[in-house]
C-alpha cells in the first residue's frame, strides 16, 4: 500500500476553484455533500442528483453524448463513485472526449456517520480510471495542484478523471432546491430553450 | 423447438420504430434476442450504441441523454430488470421518460430453473418501480408496441417497459 499523503484541500474551496472556470460547461452532481457544495454556487447548467447513488457518472455520459460540443463535468463523492465501479469501464470503453469526472474524495461516508470508504484503505480511483482507458487521470492533495489541474478538466480530450483528496470538513446542507422534476426542467430549459424542453 | 423458422422480422421492426421515434442513444446489456437490433444500432451513424456492465447504468445514462435533448432506449434481458430498481427512483422523481425493451426468459418453455425467479417477477417489479408495463407475445405486434410505448414515454414523461415474450424469441429445445 502506498504511503498516504495528508490533504489540505477544503471541499468547497476545491469545487469553487473548479467551477470558477466553468464557462458554458454542464455540471452533474452526485448525491450528498457534492450536491450541497454545488448548491452554494447554483447555476442553471447544473443538474443535482439527490438520490440514485452510483448514477452520477452515467448521467454524465448520456449528457456528454447528447451534447458533444459542450464540456460535461461530473462532480461526486468517493462513496458515490465506488457504487459505480462498472461505469469506469463503460465510460473508458465508450471514450467520450467531452466528459470529465471529479471525485471529491474525503475517504468517508460523511452523510451516514463518517465511516471510512475503500479509498481510506488505499483503493486508488485515479488508478482505476487509468486502467479503464481514461485519456487522463490524476490525484491532487492541495489547492496548488488542483489549480494546475483545472484547465485539463475543461480542455483535455476526455474522458478525464480527477480525484481531489479533500479534508473531512463538513458543511451544512445549504441547498433547499430538491424537487427532481423542477431541477430537470430548469436544466433543459436553460440548455435547449423553452419549446424544445417541453416538446 | 424454435417458434420461428424464417429469419424473424421483429428486430428490424423495432429498429424502424426507433427511427420513427427519433432514438439517438441505445444502451444495452446484450441478449441473444437483441443481436440483430444491437448490430443495426451500432451501424447507424445517427445513434450512439453503448454497451453497459450492468443495466442500472443504462437507466442513469438515459436520464443524462434526456437532459441533453436526446431520446434513448435501454435493452436488457429480464434477468437485468431487478438491477435497475434504485435508479428507476430517479426516473420517477424527475419524471424522466424511459423506454426499455426487456426480452423475457423464465417465462415460456424455459429450461433453466435459475431464470424463473426474475422472469416470473419482472412485470411486477417494474410496475412497482413506476414503469408502465406492456407485454407483447406476437411477433407481428412487437414493432408497433415499441412505437406506442415510446410515444407514451416521451410525451408523458414516464417509464415504459415493453416485455417481449419468450414465445416471440423462441426457446431452446432441451428435450434431447
Amino acid at each position: 500500500m502506498k504511503k498516504r499523503i495528508k490533504s489540505t484541500l477544503d471541499r468547497r474551496v476545491a469545487l469553487g476553484a473548479i467551477l470558477a472556470k466553468r464557462g458554458d460547461a454542464l455540471l452533474v452532481t452526485g448525491l450528498g455533500s457534492t450536491c450541497y457544495d454545488a448548491g452554494t454556487l447554483d447555476h442553471p447548467n447544473t443538474f443535482y442528483l439527490w438520490g440514485g447513488m452510483g448514477a452520477a457518472a452515467m448521467v454524465g455520459l448520456g449528457l456528454a453524448l447528447a451534447q458533444p460540443k459542450r464540456r460535461v463535468i461530473v462532480a461526486t463523492g468517493d462513496g458515490e463513485m465506488l457504487m459505480a465501479m462498472g461505469a469506469f469501464a463503460t465510460i473508458g470503453a465508450k471514450g467520450p472526449r467531452n466528459l470529465s469526472i471529479v471525485v471529491m474524495d474525503n475517504e468517508l461516508y460523511s452523510e451516514t456517520g463518517m465511516q471510512p470508504t475503500h479509498t481510506a484503505h488505499g483503493v486508488d480511483l485515479a488508478g482505476i480510471a487509468k486502467a479503464s482507458g481514461f485519456a487522463r487521470s490524476g490525484t491532487v492533495h492541495n489547492l496548488k495542484q488542483l489549480t494546475a489541474w483545472v484547465p485539463s478538466l475543461y480542455k483535455t480530450p476526455g474522458p478525464v478523471f480527477l480525484a481531489a483528496k479533500v479534508t473531512s470538513q463538513r458543511y451544512p446542507m445549504s441547498i433547499r432546491y430538491r424537487d427532481g422534476t423542477a431541477i430537470k426542467n430548469r436544466f433543459r430549459e436553460a440548455l435547449l430553450g423553452f419549446s424544445k424542453a417541453y416538446d | 423447438m424454435s417458434a420461428e423458422k424464417k429469419p424473424a422480422t421483429w428486430p428490424q421492426d423495432i429498429y424502424e420504430s426507433f427511427k420513427k421515434l427519433g432514438i439517438r442513444q441505445v444502451a444495452y446489456v446484450p441478449d441473444a434476442g437483441h443481436t440483430h437490433l444491437i448490430k443495426s444500432c451500432h451501424a447507424d451513424k445517427t445513434m450512439q450504441a453503448v454497451s453497459l456492465t450492468t443495466e442500472e447504468e443504462g437507466v442513469a445514462m438515459l436520464a443524462g441523454s434526456w437532459l441533453g435533448g436526446d431520446r434513448g432506449a435501454l435493452l436488457m434481458q429480464s434477468s437485468g430488470a431487478g438491477n435497475c430498481i434504485n435508479m428507476l427512483g430517479i426516473i420517477q422523481e424527475c419524471r424522466f421518460p424511459l423506454l426499455t425493451l426487456v426480452t423475457m426468459r423464465g417465462e415460456w418453455g424455459e429450461f433453466n430453473p435459475w431464470q424463473l425467479p426474475m422472469g416470473q417477477s419482472t412485470a411486477d417489479i417494474l410496475g412497482r418501480a413506476g414503469c408502465v408495463v406492456q407485454h407483447v407475445d406476437e411477433a407481428s405486434r412487437v414493432g408497433e408496441t415499441v412505437f406506442a410505448a415510446g410515444q407514451m414515454a416521451f410525451s408523458t414523461g414516464r417509464a415504459a417497459a415493453v416485455l417481449i415474450g419468450q414465445r416471440v424469441i423462441g426457446f431452446k429445445d432441451w428435450s434431447k
